[in-house]
C-alpha cells in the first residue's frame, strides 16, 4: 500500500468510504495507538491488515504474533513500555485472550480489544455474523472485575468508538472492548474523519512526582493511580497477585477487599459518566426495543412498521453495553408494558434487562442463533405480542 | 430509497462494482450509500453479489429485500436473483453471458455486451467497468463524474486510464440504447 495522505499526526482527515474493520484501525491510529499485536482471524483480519499497512508511515509497531495468548501479552508489555495499544480478534481468539484479559484488569492496564464477532461456539461460522460473546466480554476471565464494552452500529461509529475506547481505557486504566460483528465490520459506508486537532484524545495519566516515591497502585484523588513508563528511573513492579500500593504481593483478605472493591467501583461508581445510550420516542412508549450493534439497525425496520401500525414503540440503543445501564432500565420499567430485546444470540443481554427491570414489567427475548441478522418480521411480531 | 444488487461470479468484480458505486454516491454525489457483500469461503467462479442501499438521508436498515435495480453478469446470478426484483424494477445484464427467460412485463431490461467490449479494449477483466458505465447511463442513479472520481484507489493505478476507457465505452453504449428505446 502506498502512503496515504494524512496530517502530521497520522490522522486520515477527510471523507472516506470504509468498512467497519478499516474504520476501527483508523480510529485507533487517530487516538494515538502505535502498537498492535495480533493474530489474523476472520472477520477481523482487515483491521490488522489496515494497521500493518499504515503503521510504517506513522511510526510504531505491528507484530503478527504466534497466537492470541501472546498477542494480548505483548499488548500488556507494550503498555508498561509507554504505548497505547490495540488488538483485534473474533470468538476463538477472544477465548484465548481471556486469561490475560484478567491479568490486564488486575494490573489496571489500559488497552483496547476489538472483537468482530462471528457465530460460535468454537470455530462456528467464521465468515458469518453473531453477537454471542457479549457475556464472555464481561465474565470471560476468572475472578471479580469490571471492563468497559462498546458496540458500534456503523463504520463511522467504529471510528468514533475506537477513539472513545482508548479515552475510556486511559481514564479508568481498564481494558476496553469494542464488541462489533461481521456485518458492521464488513459494511462499507462514508466515514468522516475530523482534523487531528478537533479529535479529543485522553493522554495517559503520567506520574510526574519525585523519583523514588512512585507507587504504581496508590490511588489519586480521582481514584485512579498514575502510570509510568518503565526505564524512566522510577521503581516499578506489577503482578497478577493481590498487591499493595507498591505493586508487590500482599496476600490477605483485607488487601483483597481493597483491590477488588477498587477494580469494580472505579467502573460502577463512574457508570453514569461512562454509559452512552441513544434513545428515540421513549416518552409515552408502551414497548421499548433494547438492542445494540447491527441488530439495532435491523430492529429499526420493525419499529417503523410497528409505529405505522399505530403502536407506541420507543428504542434504546446500547452504545455502551458494559457497564450495563441498569439504572435507566429500572427507571423506565414501571412505565412500559414491555422491553423487547433482539440480539444475535440465544438471549444474553436480555438477562441484564430482566435483572434491571426488577420484575416491574415484561421482558421479551427475540433470540437468534447467529449466522445472519434477524428477519425484521420476527422483531415486529414480538413487539406486537408485547404491546398486548 | 433505491436498493441495488450487483451479481455475477467471483472474479468478475461485482463486489468492486458495489464499492465504486457506493463511494461515488457517498463521497461525490451527496447521497448516503451502504454497501454490503456476500462474504464467505467461496473461491473464484462461484456466485457472488454486492448490495447497495441508496438514500437521501442516513441509511438505517442496511439490507435489501426487493431491489429496484438488479445487475447480473452471469446466468446463475440472474436466475437466482431475478425473482426478488421489485415491481417496476430495472434489470441490467451482460447480454452474452445471460440468456433471459420470460421477463415480467413490469421489468425494464437493459443489455450490454460488457465482457465482449472489454475484450475489444484488450482485457476482459475490465468488463465490470464497462458494466458500471452502462449502468450509470441507463439507471441515472449516480453521475458519471462521481463514478470516475471514485476510481482512484479502487482500481490499480497503472490501469486507471484503461478502466476509465472501459467505463466510457459502457456509458456511451448506455446512452445510445436509451435513445433507441425512446
Amino acid at each position: 500500500m502506498k502512503k496515504l495522505k494524512t496530517d502530521p499526526k497520522g490522522v486520515l482527515t477527510g471523507s472516506h468510504y470504509l468498512d467497519g474493520d478499516y474504520a476501527l484501525a483508523e480510529g485507533a491510529l487517530a487516538a494515538g495507538c502505535r502498537f498492535f499485536a495480533g493474530y489474523p482471524i476472520t472477520p477481523s483480519t482487515e483491521t490488522a491488515e489496515r494497521f500493518s499497512e499504515r503503521i510504517p508511515y506513522v511510526g510504531g509497531v505491528f507484530i503478527q504474533m504466534e497466537d492470541e495468548l501472546a498477542s494480548i501479552a505483548a499488548l500488556i508489555g507494550a503498555v508498561w513500555g509507554g504505548q497505547k495499544v490495540m488488538t483485534v480478534t473474533s470468538g476463538p481468539g477472544f477465548s484465548l485472550m481471556m486469561e490475560n484479559l484478567g491479568l490486564a484488569c488486575m494490573q489496571e492496564t489500559p488497552l483496547v480489544i476489538a472483537n468482530v464477532q462471528r457465530g460460535g461456539p468454537s470455530t462456528g461460522l467464521p465468515t458469518m455474523t453473531g453477537q454471542q460473546d457479549m457475556m464472555q466480554a464481561k465474565y470471560g476471565s476468572h475472578g471479580d472485575y469490571e471492563i468497559i464494552a462498546l458496540s458500534p452500529d456503523s463504520p463511522q461509529e467504529c471510528f468514533d468508538l475506537a477513539i472513545e475506547a482508548f479515552n475510556l481505557s486511559e481514564t479508568y486504566r481498564v481494558p476496553t472492548l469494542i464488541m462489533t460483528d461481521e456485518c458492521v465490520g464488513h459494511m462499507h459506508e462514508k466515514v468522516v474523519i475530523p482534523e487531528a486537532d478537533k479529535i479529543e484524545v485522553v493522554e495517559r495519566k503520567w506520574y510526574t512526582g519525585p523519583k523514588g516515591e512512585y507507587l504504581p497502585y496508590k490511588l489519586d484523588d480521582d481514584g485512579i493511580p498514575f502510570l509510568t513508563k518503565v526505564g524512566q528511573g522510577h521503581r516499578f513492579h506489577t503482578t497478577g497477585l493481590t498487591r499493595d500500593e507498591r505493586g508487590y504481593p500482599d496476600l490477605n483478605a483485607e488487601r483483597q477487599k481493597i483491590v477488588v472493591t477498587h477494580l469494580i467501583e472505579k467502573i460502577r461508581g463512574n457508570a453514569d459518566k461512562i454509559i452512552k445510550l441513544e434513545e428515540d420516542q421513549i416518552e409515552n412508549a408502551d414497548v421499548v426495543v433494547v438492542s445494540y450493534g447491527i441488530t439495532s439497525r435491523v430492529a429499526v425496520r420493525a419499529v417503523q412498521q410497528a409505529r405505522e401500525a399505530g403502536l407506541k414503540v420507543g428504542t434504546m440503543r446500547l452504545i455502551t453495553v458494559w457497564p450495563f445501564p441498569e439504572k435507566r432500565i429500572k427507571e423506565l420499567a414501571p412505565h412500559v408494558k414491555a422491553f423487547v430485546v433482539p440480539e444475535l444470540n440465544y438471549g444474553q443481554i436480555v438477562r441484564e434487562v430482566e435483572r434491571s427491570a426488577w420484575g416491574k414489567t415484561k421482558v421479551v427475548s427475540v433470540p437468534h442463533c447467529a449466522g445472519w441478522v434477524h428477519d425484521p418480521a420476527d422483531i415486529l411480531q414480538a413487539i406486537k405480542e408485547a404491546a398486548k | 430509497m433505491t436498493d441495488i444488487r450487483f451479481s455475477g461470479l467471483g472474479g468478475q468484480g461485482v463486489i468492486r462494482c458495489g464499492l465504486i458505486s457506493g463511494k461515488a454516491l457517498s463521497l461525490y454525489d451527496d447521497k448516503h450509500a451502504t454497501m454490503t457483500q456476500s462474504f464467505g469461503p467461496e473461491a473464484r467462479g462461484s456466485a457472488c453479489s454486492s448490495q447497495l442501499v441508496v438514500s437521501d438521508d442516513r441509511v438505517l436498515y442496511p439490507y435489501i429485500a426487493t431491489p429496484s435495480i438488479l445487475v447480473s453478469m452471469s446466468q446463475e446470478a440472474y436466475e437466482k436473483y431475478v425473482p426478488e426484483l421489485g415491481k417496476g424494477g430495472t434489470l441490467v445484464v451482460d447480454e452474452d453471458l445471460v440468456k433471459l427467460k420470460k421477463v415480467r412485463d413490469d421489468v425494464t431490461v437493459y443489455a450490454v455486451p460488457s465482457t465482449r467490449f472489454a475484450e475489444e479494449l484488450g482485457n476482459r477483466i475490465i468488463a465490470n467497468l464497462v458494466m458500471l458505465g452502462f449502468f450509470t447511463a441507463v439507471t441515472k442513479i449516480v453521475s458519471p463524474e462521481a463514478m470516475k472520481k471514485a476510481l482512484p484507489g479502487l482500481v490499480p493505478e497503472r490501469f486507471l486510464d484503461l478502466n476509465i476507457k472501459a467505463f466510457d465505452k459502457g456509458l456511451a453504449h448506455g446512452e445510445k440504447v436509451l435513445k433507441e428505446k425512446k
